[in-house]
């Protein structure tokens, strides 16, 4: 869908690799060989005054960097609405509540935990943070959070009620939630090298976390390095033709033909059962299409294509692609048009289309 | 991009009643769904008083006649329970061609069932099925299921806000042309995470809450789900649709004062029902009447109270809360208030404030305490959630040359 | 009464996860609302929990707390003239 040209000015990112005060665009990765993949912390004092990060969690920590990163680069200290999208929401101190009152049997619990456990506790303290009295969601489903969000944002712009938009997607993991999600097999229940979890046997994907934060404008500026071309999202499809199709329209009222697509980022996660989706693609429809993957980096969370956005933007404004991100050395032209593709056990599907900003 | 937005459907179920003419009846006849605890289990039962929906989950089950091998949390069941009714209201149907959305509201999500067999997940998983019903966005894709909807779903999380910013997403969905019909609102079961996790912030009164009262000691929690069916104005007069009122003005502002606390002010609330109005295209003399979001917290009511003054100075309209029908029900109050709202704006008659006696001394203005009788043009409902969101939506009548219900 | 405020400063810290203080830090008569120790309504929240598991003390009208939790002094007064474990 068309909505208005709405362009990337800024963007922010706390993943496990080291994204943060980092003048390489990922040429040397972190290798893990662990159950479930981790941020690189940065120095959170130096963002967040000492007084409230006694408080704070670590998926409010990582936000509240990651979107003050994606407004330094964007050159803005105020924006016109605030958009949050995370799956999982604070995991930590809904765990923390949680125990305490079956261990407690329902007696001497405390507020800061509960109070906390609110999935629009990162968009409320970014809003504490900047002060800011604008308009302020947070969306809540699954892989379709950040996709949310940034629709959201995309038709405030169109509606002029905004210029700039702050939207981020986050989620963290825990011990629990991974041990919790291994029952299920949705979670590897065996340590793993990031590095070779595409060949990984063991059910279930690698999982992760992160958060990610962009700047998104209504008028192209100096600062302005990529352009939102479209987001959307398709449910439980019926049929691999229902995909297909989705995938083909998408790319219809983007104004554009496969043949103009330059990369294509799949949300592959070591789960042998599930990438056969990205594969299928891969070897189908987008088959003249380099392809790149980015999951090895962050491990799976609900919100980590916001994490593939910031790759895509990150190769538009760098001009290139990092090999530690693309299968085989990247050898098609310098892309302008990026794709990007990311599914949930076949059921929560969505496209982001990302693009070097029009000439206008 | 300037059509117009309308509803076409509404369900509801809350303690007060398990659909529209249920809750209507209990209005008129000032009958609270507040009550002595008779089906969550807490050790608080004797403790606090709810507004619970009186049957238990395999109740629930059978009476929706759901398939019973799917994980289905309370959160979800009245999710269903209530959409079923706004969408056969709306007379949606499967083979219309229409694209049809869904755009849902919870804060507990799968709460009900996760804090049951939680360490059950972390052992041996007896209730495995339910280790994916926990987030908040199961409920929705739970409803989308069972009424067949594929074209749009997503699901909001604004703490107590969360409904009203459902129904404002899903008109501006609509307005995009990206959907042609949508159904929005939200759901939320009690939850003994909830009940305690309220009892921590000692907000929580153990008697009947007095929303607007100077005597107020807190608020009551309550459960229920309420959706409504939007389209556009334009497809809802060429299909010959009952339009039952115009969604005229929305808007949604952060308060930035405190995680939990309103500023002094009201700056929040007051930037919310300023836009709302301002969208809706008139002046705040114009609302007739104000559904508030009165918690009966001393912080929520004063705050709310302080806010209206600025915004309407010494013509505020007539208000109420019905909180103190309802208790509560966090994800889903935004969406139940709206249905009120516009029950009461069809009937022309303004709900009681029931328990209201002693006037805020601070505020000194008056909730209507009595059924009153009055020409309802424009009515305003407002949530307001921890993290500072704050929601305002202004509904509007249909004029008489669109079909009413 | 020296005792029993040493060790309120250490579960203070405790409970309300003051990073980067240390009990010398906290003079006894200092407010620890606003500009003092500049804790909020959630603290004081905590506070209440705090004299509940760790003295048996329970207060019912969270109102009560502003005069409680004045200072670590007013806190300890409190829990003397209270105390029943």
């Amino acid at each position: 869908m068309m909505l208005a040209p709405t362009y990337i000015d800024g963007s922010g990112a706390v993943v496990p690799q080291p994204t943060v005060n980092q003048d390489k665009f990922l040429e040397e990765i972190l290798e893990y060989n662990e159950r479930f993949l981790q941020v690189v912390s940065p120095v959170y004092k130096d963002y967040i005054d000492v007084k409230l990060l006694r408080r704070m969690s670590k998926i409010v920590k990582m936000s509240i960097v990651s979107a003050r990163v994606a407004m330094q680069q964007a050159g803005v200290d105020q924006v016109d609405a605030i958009m949050t999208g995370t799956g999982m929401g604070c995991q930590i101190d809904t765990e923390k509540f949680l125990n305490a009152m079956i261990e407690n049997g329902e007696t001497l619990l405390t507020p800061t935990s509960f109070i906390q456990s609110t999935h629009n506790t990162m968009g409320g303290q970014i809003a504490l943070m900047l002060g800011n009295k604008n308009h302020n969601l947070t969306y809540v489903h699954r892989t379709f959070s950040f996709e949310s969000a940034l629709l959201d944002a995309m038709m405030m712009i169109a509606e002029k009620e905004a210029q700039k938009v702050l939207v981020g997607g986050i989620d963290e993991i825990t011990d629990e939630s991974w041990l919790i999600k291994t029952q299920i097999d949705y979670y590897k229940k065996h340590a793993c090298k990031n590095s070779e979890v595409y060949n990984d046997l063991q059910p279930g994907a690698l999982s992760g976390e992160g958060s990610a934060f962009f700047v998104l404008s209504a008028d192209r500026s100096e600062k302005t390095y990529a352009q939102l071309k479209g987001v959307s999202t398709l449910y439980k499809p019926r049929s691999n033709k229902e995909l297909e199709d989705f995938i083909k329209r998408f790319l219809v009222t983007s104004e554009l033909g496969l043949s103009d697509i330059d990369l294509v980022i799949m949300g592959n996660n070591g789960d042998p059962v599930f990438d056969r989706v990205y594969e299928d693609l891969a070897t189908g429809l987008l088959k003249t299409i380099p392809t790149g993957r980015f999951k090895h980096l962050c491990g799976e969370y609900d919100t980590a294509s916001s994490f593939a956005l910031w790759i895509a933007s990150g190769i538009l404004r760098h001009q290139h692609v990092p090999s530690t991100i693309s299968q085989h050395p990247f050898k098609g032209r310098t892309p302008k048009n990026i794709l990007i593709y990311n599914h949930f056990r076949n059921i929560n599907h969505s496209l982001i289309l990302v693009s070097t900003p029009d000439a206008s | 991009m300037a059509e117009g937005v309308v509803v076409t459907g509404m369900g509801i179920v809350s303690s007060i009643g398990f659909n529209v003419d249920e809750t209507l009846h209990s209005l008129m006849i000032g009958k609270t769904g507040i009550g002595k605890i008779s089906i969550l289990e807490t050790i608080h039962r004797d403790e606090f008083v709810l507004g619970e929906i009186k049957l238990t989950h395999q109740q629930l089950m059978e009476k929706l006649g759901v398939d019973l091998n799917l994980p289905w949390t309370r959160t979800a069941l009245l999710g269903v329970w209530a959409a079923r009714q706004a969408y056969q209201s709306a007379g949606l149907s499967k083979n219309s061609g229409k694209r049809i959305g869904l755009v849902s509201a919870s804060t507990v999500g799968g709460m009900d069932r996760s804090e049951l067999y939680y360490k059950d997940f972390l052992t041996d998983a007896i209730h495995k099925s339910h280790i994916d019903t926990h987030h908040a966005g199961n409920s929705t894709e739970m409803i989308a299921d069972d009424l067949n909807i594929h074209d749009y779903l997503t699901t909001i999380s604004t703490a107590c806000s969360s409904s009203l910013n459902s129904i404002m997403f899903g008109a501006r969905l609509l307005k995009h042309n990206l959907l042609d019909a949508v159904i929005v609102g939200g759901t939320d079961a009690l939850s003994r995470f909830t009940l305690n996790g309220f009892n921590t912030l000692m907000i929580l009164d153990h008697e009947h809450c007095r929303p607007f009262d100077a005597t107020r000691r807190g608020l009551n929690l309550g459960e229920g789900a309420g959706y409504l069916v939007l389209e556009r104005t334009s497809d809802a007069i060429a299909g010959k649709k009952q339009v039952i009122a115009q969604v005229a003005g929305y808007a949604n502002a952060n308060d930035a004062f405190h995680q939990t606390a309103s500023s002094d002010n009201g700056e929040g609330p007051f930037l919310a029902m300023q836009r709302a109005v301002a969208k809706a295209g008139i002046t705040p003399q114009d609302i007739d009447y104000i559904n508030v979001h009165g918690t009966g917290t001393d912080n929520n009511d004063l705050t709310e109270g302080v806010a209206m003054k600025r915004l309407f100075g010494d013509h505020v309209p007539l208000f109420s809360s019905t909180k103190a029908f309802t208790g509560h029900t966090l994800g889903a109050t935004g969406v139940i208030e709206s249905i009120i709202s516009i029950l009461s704006m069809n009937i022309d008659k303004v709900f009681p404030n029931i328990n209201f006696k002693e006037v805020i001394e601070e505020i000194n203005f008056v909730p209507v305490s009595q059924l009153t009788d009055l020409n309802i043009n424009h009515v305003l409902t407002n949530s307001f959630g921890f993290g500072g969101n704050d929601s305002s939506v202004v509904f509007s009548k249909v004029p008489s040359n669109i079909s009413r219900s | 009464m020296e005792a029993l405020i040493e060790k309120l400063k250490e579960q203070i810290i405790k409970q309300l996860n003051l990073e980067d203080i240390t009990p010398a830090d906290i003079n006894e008569e200092d407010s620890l609302f606003g500009e003092g120790l500049g804790l909020d309504s959630i603290d004081a929240l905590e506070l209440i929990v705090l004299l509940e598991k760790e003295y048996g003390i329970r207060i019912e009208n969270p109102k009560d707390g502003q005069k409680i939790f004045f200072s670590i002094k007013t806190m300890a007064e409190f829990i003397q003239e209270h105390q029943k474990k």
